[in-house]
């Protein structure tokens, strides 16, 4: 098992960015290209963003623990909130209508969810009343990709 | 990010750089409302010098297009860098949207 990181950042839209940074070093690690670094750094700024708005309400009401880990096959990434427990299944999905003329038939709510699913390999979310909501997002490493 | 708006005789000019997120995407939003709330519905949006945006980014955009079309207008984007228009394509938006290899092409086609 590879070793694991670990940052708590204030669940605040402006840390998003420094959480990006923090999995960039993992996919590094992981010796994922641009793409796919760039999947995941999207992924972890969706889910952190879903966090702060569904989770906790809002900014400034707890933090976000975010960790990778980079085993030979896959980059792990784990975040954690003490924030309202998370239902994925309740999130309504995104209808985008292809004729652009039907625009006000346009929704575009739980896209962030859409993008986590669409970006990483593997979502899975739970909810433990000590631990808060844990969601795990799985990169897997493509062999000409893995060090 | 760094926001400008040049208002061109029929159009406006809005050119954005930097990075779109959840952290600053109400700062666009405001950009734009003020425009749409002086009754300028016509908007190019200059993407070249935009390097990252989320969905926060894309909500801001379907935001505008969809008041700009109902008041007999459009948001129309110029030049979105590959990153970007990645982003567009998978929120299946780049149909959605009308985007230009430049803005004097955008600005002509309205």
């Amino acid at each position: 098992m590879g070793s694991v990181k670990r940052l708590t950042v204030p669940g605040r839209y402006d840390q998003i960015s420094t959480i990006c940074d923090f999995v960039a070093q993992g996919a590094e690690k992981a010796g994922l290209d641009e793409d796919a670094t760039f999947h995941v750094q999207l992924a972890c700024d969706e889910a952190c963003t879903n966090i702060i708005e569904h989770a906790y309400g809002g900014e400034g009401e707890g933090v976000i623990d975010v960790s990778w880990q980079v085993n030979r096959r896959t980059l792990t990434i784990t975040l954690q909130d003490q924030g309202r427990p998370f239902n994925p299944d309740a999130v309504e999905s995104p209808d985008i209508p292809q004729n652009p003329d039907k625009i006000d038939q346009l929704k575009i709510g739980g896209l962030g969810l859409h993008f986590m699913r669409r970006l990483m390999d593997e979502v899975t979310f739970s909810f433990d009343t000590n631990r808060g909501n844990t969601l795990i997002m799985v990169k897997h490493i493509k062999p000409q990709e893995a060090k | 990010m760094e926001i400008s708006v040049q208002e061109l005789k029929r159009v406006d000019l809005v050119t954005v750089a930097g990075r779109i997120d959840s952290s600053n995407a109400s700062d666009l939003d405001e950009a734009l409302k003020d425009l749409l709330g002086k009754g300028r519905y016509s908007i190019v949006m200059d993407l070249a010098g935009v390097e990252y945006m989320s969905s926060a980014g894309l909500r801001t955009l379907v935001g505008t297009v969809r008041e700009c079309k109902r008041r007999g207008g459009d948001l129309r984007l110029t030049t979105p860098s590959e990153r970007v228009f990645e982003v567009l394509k998978l929120a299946g938006l780049d149909s959605v949207f009308k985007v230009y290899d430049d803005s004097t092409s955008a600005v002509g086609s309205f």
